[in-house]
């Protein structure tokens, strides 16, 4: 009787085993699952876009529509390239960025200086809800705002202003997140010595946050590189090399899309998009790098 | 003296700016939507007609309504399992490891990938290998949709829940492991319900992440303008409306076009204030 009991309780603790087991396997293979598709999708650039990429490539403008059709019924790699994406890419990222990431540094120092203030909490979280909203909707509030009013006409500032407000928020936050890392001693030590207090923002309080501020205007910028949607709202797009901020643009994303919707020029879609992969893969290294250095 | 006093004023008028900015959009979103909403009333969001023949043009948002909670509902669902056990083994299992370091990175870069190469991969790999299992038609529709939008929100519920796994205290575990728990047992009655809010938190915000993603689903989602009748059926999301319509759009369709922005707004916007509400009532 007493063995059957402890015969039992062994059972019994040995499918608690099992299931302990069980579930450690279902949580390592639903992870591997989970990372599956960032390996098998930059594969599949990689595999279907890397005979396209030449020199070629970065420096000439799209080919037309007719240029690739002819290419393509000969076999041939499509001429041409996507010069015009790239600048226009560039433009409109420098552009927001000149935006976004002075307002955001100086609204983070603001939010990090008055802690627990009514204004600096409801900056907060006006700055947290408009990190949540999407980027399309961005888009439609610059064509209201620029395209409408002040361009008349789609053009890259509708684009860089639709960018920089979706890069702000993430400045904000990182901004906060950097200076609360600062020890406090360091800026009262500055302030005790009569330091005019911009003095200790520029010479202090930036200077030691610099490499956590250098990556949190890496990572908004990596976001805002691949936009599309509301881009297809404001810079509308151009076959030309355009840097007239009035005039309508084109981007490395919106040529993706343009692309993907041209049968004839659907064969630069992967060459363009690993390229453009590539662009955030690197400054998203390079800013865990800058992270990894920190700690 | 005087400089700090500019110094201060800098500070704070550039932050009335952020209020001002986030202002202004309202406003912006209101008054373009204002003649939709004079035209159609209430009906606009309760209609599931959407006519731009002219002469008798007839708006209604809620075919797209419908087909942006379907998707981003069955996107949640699909994504629950894999980001809770990807948090699970980032923040419990193989935490600090260097296993866990790299894949922690390769969730981070799922986030980084733009909607654009989404759609590109859910057209030509996933969306023929759901027409070889037998999933009907041309693979278009509210089921592919969400599949690869699950993929790109895991990021964003794996983050939050594998820091707030993370926080919890040692010690706790530590005393039910004395008392003889397995592993699965420290995890289903200590970690879970000590991080439950922010695991809550977490889901609530990749679900606003999936509301508002506009070209990943635009390319899959097989964009038809009627409400949904069932999860392999076409549709259209919000998002996906006015990215595939605002080209040729004007006068009263473009009004619609930004009404159907400004319901979107609003709805992340409480979706996202419940998600951060939550977790400032945890800290």
């Amino acid at each position: 009787m007493e063995s059957i009991d402890i015969l039992k309780s062994q059972d019994h603790s040995s499918g608690r085993l099992l299931k302990d087991k069980l579930v450690l396997g279902a949580v390592i293979v639903l992870s591997l699952i989970t990372i599956s598709p960032i390996i098998l999708i930059i594969w599949k650039l990689v595999v279907e876009g890397y005979r396209q990429i030449s020199l070629d490539f970065l420096i000439e403008n799209t080919p037309d529509t007719f240029e690739a059709m002819t290419a393509v019924a000969n076999g041939e790699l499509i001429p041409g390239g996507i010069a015009n994406g790239i600048v226009g890419t560039l433009l409109m990222v420098i552009l927001a960025s000149a935006l976004a990431i002075p307002i955001g540094i100086l609204t983070g120092i603001y939010l990090y200086e008055n802690q627990g203030s009514f204004m600096a909490n409801i900056t907060r979280d006006i700055s947290d809800i408009l990190q949540g909203v999407p980027s399309i909707v961005l888009g439609l509030i610059s064509y209201l705002w620029i395209v409408k009013h002040i361009t008349m006409g789609f053009s890259a500032l509708a684009g860089s202003v639709s960018l920089a407000i979706m890069m702000l928020p993430m400045i904000v936050r990182s901004t906060e997140e950097t200076l609360k890392m600062i020890p406090e001693s360091l800026k009262e030590a500055a302030l005790a010595l009569g330091v005019p207090y911009h003095k200790v923002i520029l010479r202090v309080l930036i200077p030691t946050g610099f490499s956590g501020l250098i990556t949190g205007i890496l990572l908004g910028i990596s976001r805002i590189l691949g936009e599309t949607a509301p881009l297809m709202l404001t810079a509308l797009g151009s076959s030309m090399i355009n840097l007239d901020m009035t005039k309508p643009t084109s981007a490395i994303p919106l040529l993706i899309w343009e692309f993907y919707n041209d049968p004839n020029m659907v064969g630069l879609i992967w060459s363009s998009s690993l390229l453009l992969m590539a662009m955030i893969l690197v400054l998203n290294l390079v800013s865990k790098q800058i992270v990894a250095k920190r700690r | 003296m005087n400089s700090d006093k500019i110094t201060k004023a800098v500070l704070f008028s550039v932050s009335i700016l952020i209020l001002l900015l986030a202002a202004g959009m309202l406003y912006s979103l209101v008054g373009g939507s204002l003649p939709a909403f004079k035209t159609f009333g209430l009906r606009f969001i309760i209609s599931g007609e959407w006519d731009p023949t002219y002469g008798r043009e007839k708006y209604g948002a809620l075919p797209f309504i419908v087909g942006t909670l379907i998707t981003s509902f069955a996107a949640l669902l699909i994504s629950l399992p894999l980001s809770f056990s990807t948090s699970l083994f980032l923040g419990e299992y193989f935490r600090g490891t260097r296993v866990a370091r790299i894949l922690g990175i390769l969730v981070d870069l799922l986030a980084g990938i733009p909607s654009i190469v989404y759609g590109l991969w859910g057209f030509y790999v996933l969306r023929p290998l759901l027409i070889d299992l037998g999933f009907g038609g041309q693979g278009f529709g509210i089921f592919t949709a969400s599949l690869i939008l699950a993929i790109m929100i895991i990021p964003y519920a794996t983050s939050l829940s594998n820091e707030i796994i993370g926080m919890v205290p040692n010690d706790l575990k530590e005393a039910a492991y004395s008392l003889g728990a397995t592993r699965l047992e420290v995890i289903t009655t200590v970690t879970i319900p000590a991080a439950r809010s922010g695991i809550v938190a977490g889901y609530i915000l990749s679900f606003g992440r999936a509301l508002g993603e506009t070209m990943a689903v635009t390319m899959l989602i097989g964009n038809t303008n009627l409400v949904p009748d069932s999860l392999f059926d076409t549709g259209n999301t919000m998002a996906s409306v006015i990215a595939n319509q605002f080209g040729e759009a004007d006068g009263l369709k473009l009004s619609s076009l930004i009404a159907i922005g400004l319901l979107l707004f609003l709805m992340t916007g409480v979706i996202n204030a419940i998600g951060k509400l939550i977790i400032k009532k945890m800290n």
